[in-house]
């Protein structure tokens, strides 16, 4: 019935069941999308533009130390919350699996703080960190917390990480509980007849059959880290003294606060570049996969 | 062995109690305080000295406009995703059942667009819609969600359709029903799960937004997120008030928690296979 189905009535379908919401699709993200690679070759300050500029903006953005800084905070902070919120997802998940009591309500704990939303995360912790951990510091003489994380350029990045991992790490737990539920039980009983220890059993039967969980938590966590924006601006803000200013929160800066539209599409436009990368790689990755 | 496997089990359990403190124990210090007045907060933040009252709830209740927010949050999720869900998969049944090369090309087009970072549309988005006067509109929230939302969603729809029978359909389109009423009356139904992912997954994201509607909506037309972020911003130095605001936006996701646990849990779970 699909196949012989004339232009004229295809016309008609397209537009009963496509025309509206590739419309929304075409003038939200595709023309913006374009037009701001253009700008971005352009003086545009914000309202208008009289000429081409060739790479100038992208110059101006590479010669930015603020930027530099930024993309460089960005990469160190993807390298250490993807193996951090991946670390403490998978062994949560483990112990979730254990036979452990409370299981359900240990999971929901673990949940809970995704589904809140970065701003009132960062706001939670703001009040954790500046006051509570402050205040168990001078109770405890444990210099760790005599300060406030926050103020502090080095430790507000950890700050972030820590926050990172409290966000994260519930949502690849059910993942990688999934994994987890899906290894057939007759292998491990195998192994544990076989005398293998716990501790073998994780690393040389379990963790193998779960590559692929471990590809999907990866590669989501990548994307995560790239794209955080809401806990970088609710918790630090950038500061102290724009330590902690992740590059979306950069690229933002740069345009809303200081006007600086046609750098900052510029830095948009490289930060793109460096997330089809990315994903790139994952394609691939998973194409191969497939084909094994 | 014996030794050594309950060494292991006293490890475990030590682990376990560490990781469920540090999860817990921010959420526990949050609702405490809340209940509190602010000097006692200053003066010892861990404990539960001084007297405890809904004051703070009462006061945070009305200075961040609650009822309106929560309206507005309300609004633009429900409508938002119940759009898409409208959309996305009446889109998807279209390019799943007829493959020509203009309907391949623009599958590919949705799905290479899932890469594009916000940033990377933000700053033309706002010009392009704050030229037109399109900013400062729920209804133009929506409409961008539907825009931002739309090739994950249809996605997701396409690779369950492409996996079911059409004899169904056939036999319903000899009967004389039109497309439109084939769609809706046997494709659909048969959705229900994936419906059912992207439905919760959506609602998390547009709920939790701060971005977007920070960009497009005005004062009274704010969201939740807007309104604890300026709330938040305004009480600094005041954590009683703060925490009962911050409980106030946390109350009702977490109500939806409750009685979702599963389809939450579910929808993550296929989502982030597919």
């Amino acid at each position: 019935m699909y196949l012989n189905t004339n232009f004229k009535q295809k016309m008609k379908y397209f537009l009963i069941f496509a025309a509206f919401p590739l419309f929304a699709f075409l003038v939200v993200l595709i023309i913006p999308f374009l037009l701001g690679a253009t700008l971005s070759f352009t003086n545009w300050n914000g309202v208008q533009f009289s000429k081409l500029v060739g790479l100038q903006n992208y110059v101006n953005a590479l010669q930015d130390p603020r930027f530099i800084g930024s993309m460089l905070l960005t990469f160190k902070y993807v390298f250490f919350s993807v193996i951090l919120v991946n670390v403490v997802g998978f062994s949560i998940a483990l112990l979730v699996t254990s036979n452990i009591r409370g299981k359900n309500i240990l999971r929901s704990i673990f949940f809970v703080p995704n589904l809140l939303g970065g701003v009132l995360l960062g706001f939670i912790w703001q009040f954790i960190f500046s006051r509570i951990l402050v205040y168990f510091g001078e109770a405890t003489n444990l210099p760790l917390f005599s300060n406030s994380w926050l103020v502090d350029p080095n430790m507000a990045f950890w700050a972030m990480v820590v926050v990172t991992i409290w966000q994260q790490a519930g949502y690849m737990m059910l993942i990688y509980i999934a994994g987890i539920v899906g290894i057939s039980s007759d292998m491990i009983e195998a192994a544990s007849i076989d005398g293998a220890s716990p501790i073998r059993q994780l690393f040389q039967i379990k963790m193998p059959l779960m590559a692929q969980s471990f590809t999907i938590c990866l590669f989501m966590t990548l994307k995560n880290a790239f794209m955080m924006f809401d806990v970088n601006l609710a918790l630090t803000k950038g500061g102290p003294y724009n330590a902690t200013e992740l590059i979306t929160l950069n690229i933002y800066n740069d345009a809303f606060l200081n006007q600086n539209y046609g750098t900052a599409q510029a830095k948009a436009i490289m930060f793109f570049i460096v997330v089809s990368v990315i994903a790139l790689i994952q394609v691939s990755i998973s194409k191969r996969k497939e084909l094994d | 062995m014996k030794g050594k496997r309950s060494l292991f089990m006293v490890f475990k359990w030590i682990i376990a109690l560490l990781v469920t403190a540090f999860f817990a124990f921010p959420l526990v210090f949050l609702v405490i305080n809340s209940f509190r007045d602010k000097m006692d907060i200053v003066d010892n933040p861990l404990s539960f000295s001084g007297t405890l009252s809904f004051q703070n709830f009462i006061n945070a209740f009305d200075r961040m406009e609650y009822l309106r927010s929560f309206t507005n949050s309300l609004v633009v999720t429900v409508c938002s995703a119940v759009a898409i869900m409208f959309f996305a998969s009446m889109l998807a049944f279209f390019l799943a059942r007829f493959e020509t090369k203009v309907n391949k090309t623009i599958f590919y087009v949705l799905v290479i667009s899932m890469i594009v970072p916000f940033q990377a549309i933000m700053i033309p988005f706002v010009y392009i819609y704050g030229q037109l006067h399109l900013l400062n509109s729920m209804p133009a929230l929506m409409f961008y969600y539907l825009g931002f939302g739309l090739s994950l969603t249809t996605f997701m729809y396409h690779g369950f359709i492409k996996r079911l029978s059409v004899s169904l359909e056939e036999a319903a389109g000899i009967e004389g029903a039109s497309l439109f009423t084939i769609f809706w009356k046997v494709v659909f139904p048969q959705l229900k799960p994936i419906t059912s992912t992207t439905f919760v997954l959506n609602v998390l994201w547009f709920w939790n937004d701060y971005l977007l509607p920070s960009l497009v909506l005005i004062q009274k037309s704010r969201t939740l997120p807007l309104a604890t972020y300026t709330f938040f911003g305004t009480f600094t130095s005041d954590y009683g008030i703060a925490m009962a605001g911050l409980m106030l936006s946390m109350i009702p996701i977490i109500i939806f928690y409750i009685f979702m646990q599963k389809n939450i849990v579910g929808g993550i779970t296929d989502g982030a296979v597919k």
